[in-house]
């Protein structure tokens, strides 16, 4: 199973490893990830697997959106069978 | 693979453009609860629907999180509560008590349910739960009631279209003091689908399986996003926007009705290809037709752009979903749609519009608030109206018309939340129809349904 993780904000230092390391926290592997920064916003997708998570998903879930409020970036982070299901047939 | 693309327009329908699953209601069969004794007939459907129905809204969360899309109402529909009438006989307005007690155990918004089919005549129990109808709506908050007096094969029992119009205005009546919110529960149908998810016609049909999941989807502002970004575009391509809009839309709701009916251990019905408004800004189906080109919903081109947009979406959701039911169509409920109720107010929406309407959309004269002294007559008249429109033209029409006590036309009727704001509109007081509806009988079926 997995599931997709979105970051967007303004760009500051250290985004990247702040989410990673709150995934690693729940032995979320990290599978894929893209960013991109444009005019300072700062745009991150990430594919996690989360078969063998050492907590709830909503747990993670709970994490980042934890992390999300304290950095002031907005997070997602959804189950990625929304996405194959709305984009592809 | 994902693209970025993709995964970010998913987020932005949902955040931006009010995206959601509208409703994931569950339908219970209680024909096993029928009982001779009314008391202990209530029994076994309070223990059915609380056993049935226990996870429908932890499921419904769980889904929300883990998907990470609101699904805004959970609900249940169940047997026409006139067949439990039938056998048990007695006061119904027990039954509607009954739900209301499980309803409020299991946290659903509503049951559905409190209906009778009557179409073509009265059976034992129709009659008694019909009259009941105004008090059982009174003195329960998440009851809604639904009658059927016409078909396509059967015609119109004009004696029932009677009967309703006094239930409709005896419903307001009673909960005067409530924005007379009775008569906003309560739909009076022609040709009722049995498998329809949204209140306040949900119920659960005789054919129906013993426990079954419906989903209904929404998503008009995602629709109107979209059609934003085709300043100049033909309708052709406009049509060809909807549909791949549409088949985005229902494909989430075939994906959280599958995930949901195998959580819950029950089959997957079907999923209602609808556009369901709500009051929220950019959640409208008026503000879709006002972004295809018709400068206020209601002025002329209404009804074609409606039409338009009605079989795109179905066109779109027909290939997303395995299993297609319910109503299936473009809303247009005017106190639950911001852009309706700006139209009516400014007066370019009429009752006489919202009609032509109704012949090429789901589903009828939907939460129209209408002044407080229009005669019973007038309001069955209206009934038959909207009822032969579905009759000839074999498709779903309904009624749901709130008499404002105390208030004319020009004043306003505040529910809040999903129900919205009712500008209330005009009728053709100065005209009667009571002798037309004190008439009776049944219109006969049209040649429309010899189709063997």
């Amino acid at each position: 199973m997995k599931a997709v993780v979105t970051v967007v904000g303004r760009d500051t230092v250290g985004i990247l490893a702040k989410v990673s390391s709150s995934c690693v926290e729940h032995n979320a592997n990290i599978i894929d990830v893209t960013q991109s920064v444009m005019k300072d916003i700062f745009s991150m997708v990430m594919l996690i697997d989360i078969s063998d998570l050492s907590s709830d998903f909503s747990d993670l879930q709970n994490t980042l959106y934890a992390l999300g409020d304290k950095i002031g970036m907005k997070i997602h982070v959804m189950h990625e069978d929304i996405f194959n299901s709305m984009h592809h047939i | 693979m994902l693209n970025t693309k993709d995964i970010f327009e998913t987020i932005r329908m949902i955040d931006d453009e009010n995206l959601d699953i509208r409703t994931t209601t569950m339908g219970i069969s209680l024909l096993d609860c029928a009982d001779s004794d009314i008391g202990r007939s209530c029994d076994k459907i309070y223990e059915k629907i609380t056993r049935r129905a226990e996870r429908l809204v932890p499921v419904g969360e769980e889904l929300e999180r883990m998907y990470g899309i609101p699904i805004i109402n959970k609900r249940i529909a169940v047997t026409p509560i006139a067949m439990l009438t039938a056998v048990s006989g007695g006061d119904p307005v027990l039954y509607a008590k009954t739900l209301e007690r499980a309803a409020q155990t299991v946290g659903v918004n509503f049951i559905g349910g409190y209906s009778a089919l009557v179409q073509k005549g009265f059976s034992a129990g129709d009659l008694a739960l019909m009259e009941s109808i105004p008090e059982a709506l009174a003195e329960t908050e998440h009851i809604c009631s639904s009658v059927n007096i016409g078909s396509t094969k059967a015609g119109i029992n004009m004696d029932a279209v009677k009967i309703m119009g006094e239930v409709i205005c005896r419903s307001a009546e009673v909960t005067s003091d409530r924005n007379c919110i009775g008569a906003a529960k309560l739909v009076v149908f022609c040709n009722a689908p049995e498998d329809n998810p949204f209140m306040a016609g949900a119920f659960h049909g005789a054919g129906e399986p013993d426990c079954v999941l419906n989903v209904g989807v929404s998503g008009p502002g995602v629709v109107r996003a979209a059609l934003a970004k085709c300043p100049t575009e033909n309708l052709t391509e406009i049509a060809d926007v909807i549909k791949k809009t549409a088949f985005k839309i229902t494909r989430m709701g075939q994906l959280i009705g599958t995930e949901a009916s195998k959580r819950l251990g029950i089959p997957f019905g079907i999923i209602d290809l609808s556009l369901a408004p709500t009051p929220a800004v950019g959640d409208s189906v008026a503000h879709i037709i006002e972004e295809i080109g018709v400068e206020i919903c209601g002025g002329h081109g209404t009804t074609a752009a409606l039409a338009m947009l009605n079989d795109a979406v179905k066109k779109g959701g027909v290939m997303a979903s395995s299993h297609v039911g319910g109503l299936s169509g473009a809303f247009i409920p005017v106190s639950e749609d911001a852009g309706m109720i700006a139209a009516a107010e400014n007066g370019t929406l009429s009752i006489e519009k919202l009609e032509a309407m109704t012949s090429v959309c789901s589903v009828g004269l939907d939460m129209i608030v209408v002044p407080g002294d229009t005669p019973a007559s007038t309001l069955s008249a209206i009934i038959a109206d909207e009822a032969a429109i579905g009759m000839v033209n074999s498709k779903t029409t309904a009624v749901r018309l709130i008499p404002a006590i105390g208030k004319k036309a020009g004043e306003v009727l505040e529910f809040g939340g999903l129900l919205g704001t009712g500008p209330i509109m005009p009728l053709r007081n100065d005209v009667s129809s009571e002798k037309f509806i004190n008439r009776g009988g049944r219109i006969p079926a049209p040649m429309q349904s010899l189709k063997n």
